[in-house]
């Protein structure tokens, strides 16, 4: 059985590295900017590059808000990517206060500049960086995560905002960063997100993709 | 366990071909690009960088099917630079899979690129890189001075004010090179990285002057680097980026391994 996967193009995400990589495990992959194909999707997926302000109003000018509330409502599996997973969240700080799609509670923040030893730390956090279970996160199966090891399993980061979940219960993994613990991944039922590139990292990345077209 | 240093393999491609240039004479055809992609990925490397160093600008679009090509099986971060004029040539780059594409000459050309390009694209996509040459006379204090067109402009410009306007500009990542080691094999300059690393807060990748495994140690050790670009010690088959991690790993540096 092949799952389809769409991605939704709203002109602002690295979307053939992101279709190359579900094709990589299989998957068949459709790009829409077409409303009712993305409400329609079996499995839609949301990357996101750049600044949040300008990610959120490209989405909105197109009236995709409306088509990622009503997607997610309808239970199927949704997966948010970088600022993909931000823009899912009520707000960001970045340029100013911008409002997000509400869908998870919590706001998006600039990672510190300083880390836990008030020593000035490298913003944006650029690179490979290891997984670690969120406070109270017992386990990664039935999710994206399943079959990691945690602190074994490193992804590419590139960001210098993180989003911070007001309900702890659906941060799945966070990552170490100058001490500092940032969200790296969430799950609040059918809606899941990574802060980090899936599609870029390595066999760790696919092994993510292929557990999301296998949800 | 935290943020990972990054081993970074660096690839010379002309004429849709990847290259090995000994010395910047006799370039030697290296064989297929998506191939070279492979094992580089294999042996661990963070990322992988291209350099378009096609002369004609006829034939810069050559590089991108090899981009896309290589995005299609390799899939770590690759960084495609040289040739970039244009916020439209950072645009095709990165349609045809590159995650970053680095900008020189234009920097100092036109600035106000990076900034469109960083603006539009967001900074994690832009790579200033910086041609560094030493122009301080010893017993001085050190300075170094800005090069374009492939180390043959001087520019007037300071590498340390350089990189802090880049960084106000918008670039995301520096990718900084000593004209001075390139090719010699004697180790980066370590007082140049060194000195660029402190004075800004986005990463530095070193570049210019590995000919031993210890040298990539250094950069990241002495040098303060956050990632380290070689080309001819993993090329020549004389190591691999997974002898270099153990290497590091050993002295205590966060390796992805």
């Amino acid at each position: 059985m092949c799952s389809k996967i769409t991605l939704l193009d709203y002109g602002m995400g690295n979307l053939l590295n992101v279709a190359r990589a579900f094709e990589h495990c299989g998957a068949d992959v459709t790009i829409t900017e077409d409303a009712s194909l993305a409400l329609a999707a079996e499995r839609l997926v949301v990357p996101g590059v750049g600044a949040f302000r300008d990610c959120i109003s490209e989405l909105a000018s197109r009236g995709f808000d409306e088509v990622i509330h009503r997607f997610v409502a309808t239970e199927r599996p949704f997966l948010g990517i970088c600022v993909g997973m931000q823009m899912l969240f009520e707000g960001s700080e970045e340029f100013g206060e911008h409002r997000g799609l509400g869908i998870l509670e919590g706001r998006v923040r600039g990672i510190p500049s300083r880390n836990t030893q008030n020593i000035q730390q490298r913003v944006p956090q650029i690179g490979w960086n290891y997984l670690i279970p969120a406070e109270g996160c017992e386990h990664w199966r039935g999710g994206v995560l399943e079959g990691l090891e945690a602190k074994r399993a490193a992804v590419y980061f590139v960001h210098s905002y993180a989003a911070v979940p007001s309900d702890p219960s659906i941060r799945l993994a966070d990552t170490l960063y100058g001490g500092h613990r940032l969200c790296a991944a969430v799950q609040q039922a059918n809606v899941m997100a990574t802060q980090f590139h899936p599609e870029r990292s390595g066999k760790v990345g696919l092994s993510i993709l292929r557990s999301f077209i296998q949800i | 366990m935290s943020l990972a240093k990054r081993i970074i393999p660096c690839l010379d491609v002309t004429a849709g071909r990847v290259v090995k240039g000994v010395n910047f004479v006799g370039l030697r055809d290296a064989g297929d690009p998506v191939e070279i992609a492979r094992r580089y990925d294999r042996q661990g490397a963070d990322e992988l960088t291209f350099l378009d160093i096609t002369a004609s600008s006829d034939n810069r679009d050559l590089i991108l099917p090899i981009i896309e090509a290589v995005a299609e099986q390799v899939f770590i971060p690759l960084t495609v630079g040289g040739g970039v004029r244009k916020v439209e040539d950072v645009r095709r780059l990165l349609h045809a899979g590159a995650d970053k594409v680095g900008i020189n000459t234009t920097a100092v050309t036109h600035p106000q690129v990076v900034e469109e390009a960083a603006g539009y694209f967001g900074s994690q996509a832009i790579v200033v890189a910086i041609d560094a040459k030493r122009v301080s006379q010893p017993g001085e204090a050190p300075r170094w001075e800005v090069y374009t067109h492939g180390g043959r402009t001087a520019t007037g410009l300071d590498v340390l004010a350089w990189a802090l306007a880049m960084q106000t500009r918008g670039a995301g990542e520096l990718l900084l090179t000593s004209m001075d080691r390139d090719g010699t094999r004697s180790g980066f300059d370590l007082e140049l990285t060194r000195a660029v690393s402190d004075a800004v807060t986005i990463p530095v990748i070193a570049s210019g002057g590995v000919g031993k495994l210890q040298d990539l140690a250094d950069g990241i050790l002495l040098g303060r680097a956050d990632a380290v670009l070689a080309a001819s010690i993993f090329h020549f088959g004389e190591h691999t980026v997974g002898e270099a991690k153990q290497l590091m790993r050993d002295q205590g540096i966060e390796v992805r391994l």
